[in-house]
C-alpha cells in the first residue's frame, strides 16, 4: 500500500470511509429494526433513512410517534437534534464554499457526523489540498458511509432483530465517535475544547429538546477560540 | 398517527434537517467569515462530538444508565490510541477488541 500522501483525495476518502461501514450498519439496522416495531411500513422507515440521514434525530422521531406526541413537536425535538449540523456546515463552508452550489447541496445532503469528522480532520491536516481535492475527498467518504445507512436500516426492517443482544452492537457507535475524537486533540485548546464539551453536556443532560448539547458545543467552541488564541499571542 | 401524519413529519424533518447541514455551506459559500469566528468554527468537531458522546459512554442505554466499567475502559483505550496513532481505524479496532475481551472476561 502506497503512504496516504500519493493517493487521490478521493481514494484516500473512499479508504478513510470503508471502515465506517462496521459502524453504520448495527446503526442503520438497528433504526430498521425499531421502525418496523414501532408499526411503520417500509417504505417510510427507508425514506426517514434517505431524507433525514441523521440517525440519532431518526431515533427520536419514531419514540416519540409512538409516545403520541403530537406531530409538530415531533419534528421539532427530532429537529433540535440535528441543530449541530449548522455547525458543520459553518465549519465546512472556509473549505468548500467555493465548490459549485450542486456539489455544495450534495455535500449538504451528506453531511453528517462520520462524514463532517473525517473532512475536518483531513481539510486541516491538507492545507495544500484545492477545494476540487476536498470536494473529492468528502465525495470519496460518503460513497461507503451512505450506502452502508440506507442498506443496512432496508436490512434491519425487512430481516428484523436476528443480532444477539450479547454482542452488545448499541456500543458501536459511541466506540466510533470517541475514536473520531482522539485524532482531532492536537493542541491544548483542542483538548480544552473537548473538556469544556464533556463537562458541560454531562451537567446539562437535564435540558430539553438536546439542547444541552447545543450550549455545551458553544461553550467548548469559545473555550478552545480562546485557548488557541491566548496561546498564539504568547508565540 | 395516521399514514399522512408520519409522511408530513418525515418530509418536514428532511427538508428542515437539509435546511441546518445546506444553510452555511450553500447561503454563505465562500464570502469572507470573520476571523473570529473562523477561529471558533475550527474547534465545532471537538466542541459538538465529545458533548454528545459522553452520556452514551457514562450513561449507556443498554445498562439501564448504569456506568459500565468495560464501556469506560474501552472508550479511554479506544481516545488513547487515537491520540497516540493519530489514526480513526486503529482507535476503532483497539477500542473494539478491549471492549469485546472485557466482556468475554466479565460474561
Amino acid at each position: 500500500m502506497r503512504p496516504p500522501s500519493d493517493r487521490t483525495p478521493f481514494r484516500r476518502g473512499v479508504a478513510e470511509g470503508l471502515p465506517f461501514i462496521v459502524i453504520m450498519v448495527p446503526f442503520g439496522a438497528l433504526f430498521g429494526v425499531l421502525g418496523v416495531e414501532a408499526g411503520l411500513p417500509l417504505d417510510q422507515v427507508m425514506a426517514f433513512s434517505v431524507l433525514v440521514i441523521a440517525g440519532a434525530s431518526q431515533f427520536t422521531a419514531v419514540q416519540l410517534m409512538v409516545d403520541g406526541v403530537p406531530a409538530a413537536i415531533v419534528v421539532l425535538s427530532a429537529l433540535a437534534v440535528n441543530l449541530r449540523m449548522v455547525m458543520y456546515s459553518a465549519s465546512m463552508a472556509p473549505h468548500l464554499g467555493a465548490a459549485p452550489l450542486w456539489q455544495r447541496g450534495l455535500i449538504a445532503y451528506l453531511l453528517v457526523d462520520q462524514t463532517y469528522a473525517l473532512a475536518q480532520t483531513a481539510f486541516d491536516t491538507q492545507p495544500r489540498w484545492s477545494v476540487s481535492d476536498k470536494v473529492a475527498y468528502f465525495a470519496g467518504v460518503a460513497l461507503p458511509v451512505f450506502p452502508a445507512w440506507v442498506g443496512a436500516t432496508w436490512a434491519g426492517a425487512v430481516l428484523g432483530a436476528q443480532v444477539p443482544d450479547a454482542w452488545q452492537l448499541d456500543f458501536a457507535m459511541p466506540l466510533a465517535f470517541v475514536a473520531l475524537v482522539g485524532p482531532m486533540l492536537k493542541s491544548r485548546a483542542h483538548v480544552a475544547a473537548a473538556f469544556v464539551s464533556v463537562v458541560a453536556a454531562l451537567s446539562l443532560w437535564w435540558v430539553p429538546w438536546n439542547l444541552g448539547l447545543i450550549a455545551a458545543a458553544v461553550l467548548g467552541m469559545v473555550v478552545g477560540a480562546e485557548v488557541d488564541r491566548r496561546a498564539e499571542a504568547a508565540a | 398517527m395516521s399514514d399522512t401524519n408520519v409522511w408530513l413529519i418525515i418530509a418536514a424533518l428532511g427538508v428542515l434537517t437539509y435546511m441546518t447541514r445546506f444553510v452555511f455551506l450553500g447561503l454563505i459559500g465562500d464570502r469572507e467569515m470573520p476571523p473570529w469566528l473562523l477561529r471558533h468554527l475550527r474547534f465545532t468537531g471537538v466542541a459538538v462530538l465529545p458533548g454528545l458522546v459522553a452520556p452514551l459512554i457514562l450513561w449507556p442505554a443498554a445498562t439501564g444508565g448504569e456506568p459500565d466499567a468495560a464501556r469506560l475502559i474501552a472508550a479511554g483505550v479506544t481516545l488513547a490510541v487515537g491520540m497516540w496513532r493519530k489514526d480513526v481505524i486503529q482507535a476503532v479496532i483497539a477500542g473494539g477488541a478491549t471492549f469485546a475481551v472485557l466482556n468475554g472476561l466479565m460474561g
